[in-house]
């Protein structure tokens, strides 16, 4: 965990990416889920978010 | 003599001006001139309707009114994510999508495998097996549409023999609860054969020499698959996961065919639904919002899975 956070503070593309793709993944199942409106209602939000990170973070150095 | 006679025409019909000019170009123009009209067409078909649908996803927009569009922010997201019933049509999509992928790759995987030992008449199956994937999905949703008949179909007739249900007693299509899994069944019908081709790809790549090795290491046949075969098939697998996923995402053509989004609206799919929108309540607006919506999540999980395509093709 302090890796990861090492990572993101000094701008590595591992961590970042990771970030991105715990914040995509967590859209996509906020849209799908069938419990909470609420979620569904924030999910593009958090897909948008994590996907245009996605794009700029994959082009971070290693 | 007749051949050349022609080229030399040709020759010297086109203009030495241009002549003189193509050879003083560089390579990289030269490259640029061959490549151009590719991104042109690119841009045409691809960009410029992208950056359309996004900038009308802001307005009003109705493509049966000559009116001009006002632009409304972010009014149409606001009220698509919102609505209860687009929520329910994202469930169901997860619903389709999820099932199709799990029993696609799982039936199409064990396909591949049993295709891949050598047996007589190998090819003729291979043949009929891939069979469904070359049909057109409007016949396929139509001659499945009598197969789920309750009185004439096939398909009631052999749930029947196998577990003695009546088969006038329940309706594939026309039930709430049975409805979502008819389109599954259908969809798997149709594509597994695509998965297991690629299954099949991945699994003939692997040389036998690794296998000769793993037996004189005395591997067990089970281990030989956990360890070795499965492995190198993932790649492959993941491939065909990255393709009907999307795929089965914009499914659209053969569960109109299939259900029309009925009963009610449990098989409504998010493209059915985006395309009644846009074509019959004339929405374009709030379609194009929808699209934009769709496109976001299908473009997210597809970077992020080949990412992972990557990282296993890596090891």
């Amino acid at each position: 965990m302090r890796g990861f956070i090492k990572g993101l503070l000094r701008r590595r593309r591992g961590a970042w990416e990771m970030l991105a793709t715990i914040l995509i993944a967590l859209g996509v199942f906020m849209l799908m889920q069938p419990f909470w409106m609420v979620a569904f209602t924030y999910s593009f939000v958090v897909t948008l978010t994590g996907t245009v990170m996605f794009i700029i973070v994959s082009h971070f150095p290693e | 003599m007749s051949i050349k006679k022609p080229v030399e025409h040709i020759a010297k019909a086109t203009p030495p001006s241009i002549a003189r000019r193509v050879r003083g170009l560089s390579d990289r123009a030269i490259a640029w001139l061959f490549v151009g009209p590719s991104i042109v067409l690119l841009l045409a078909v691809n960009i410029f309707p992208l950056i359309w649908t996004i900038n009308l996803s802001f307005t009003n927009f109705k493509a049966n009114r000559l009116r001009d569009a006002e632009y409304i922010g972010l009014r149409n997201y606001e009220r698509i994510l919102t609505d209860a019933d687009t929520w329910q049509s994202m469930q169901a999509t997860a619903h389709f999508l999820f099932w199709t992928i799990f029993f696609q790759v799982l039936i199409g995987f064990a396909l591949a495998y049993l295709i891949n030992k050598k047996f007589k008449g190998n090819d003729l199956w291979t043949t009929i097996i891939v069979l469904p994937m070359m049909l057109s999905p409007a016949v396929v949703g139509n001659f499945w549409t009598f197969l789920y008949q309750p009185q004439i179909g096939l398909f009631n007739y052999v749930v029947q023999f196998f577990t003695g249900v009546e088969a006038s007693s329940f309706s594939m299509i026309g039930s709430v609860t049975l409805a979502p899994w008819a389109i599954v069944i259908v969809d798997t019908w149709m594509w597994t054969p695509f998965v297991m081709l690629i299954c099949l790809a991945g699994l003939r790549s692997i040389p036998d020499s690794i296998y000769e090795a793993a037996e004189c290491d005395r591997a067990s046949k089970w281990r030989q698959f956990w360890t070795l075969t499965v492995p190198m098939v993932l790649p492959f697998l993941m491939l065909a996961v990255l393709f009907r996923g999307i795929e089965n995402f914009k499914m659209f053509d053969l569960v109109v065919q299939l259900t029309g989004g009925g009963p009610g609206s449990t098989t409504l799919l998010t493209s059915i639904d985006l395309k009644r929108e846009a074509f019959e309540k004339w929405r374009t607006g709030y379609a194009s919002a929808y699209a934009v919506i769709l496109f976001v999540t299908v473009f997210g999980l597809a970077s992020i899975y080949v990412k992972a395509l990557n990282k296993v093709k890596e090891r």
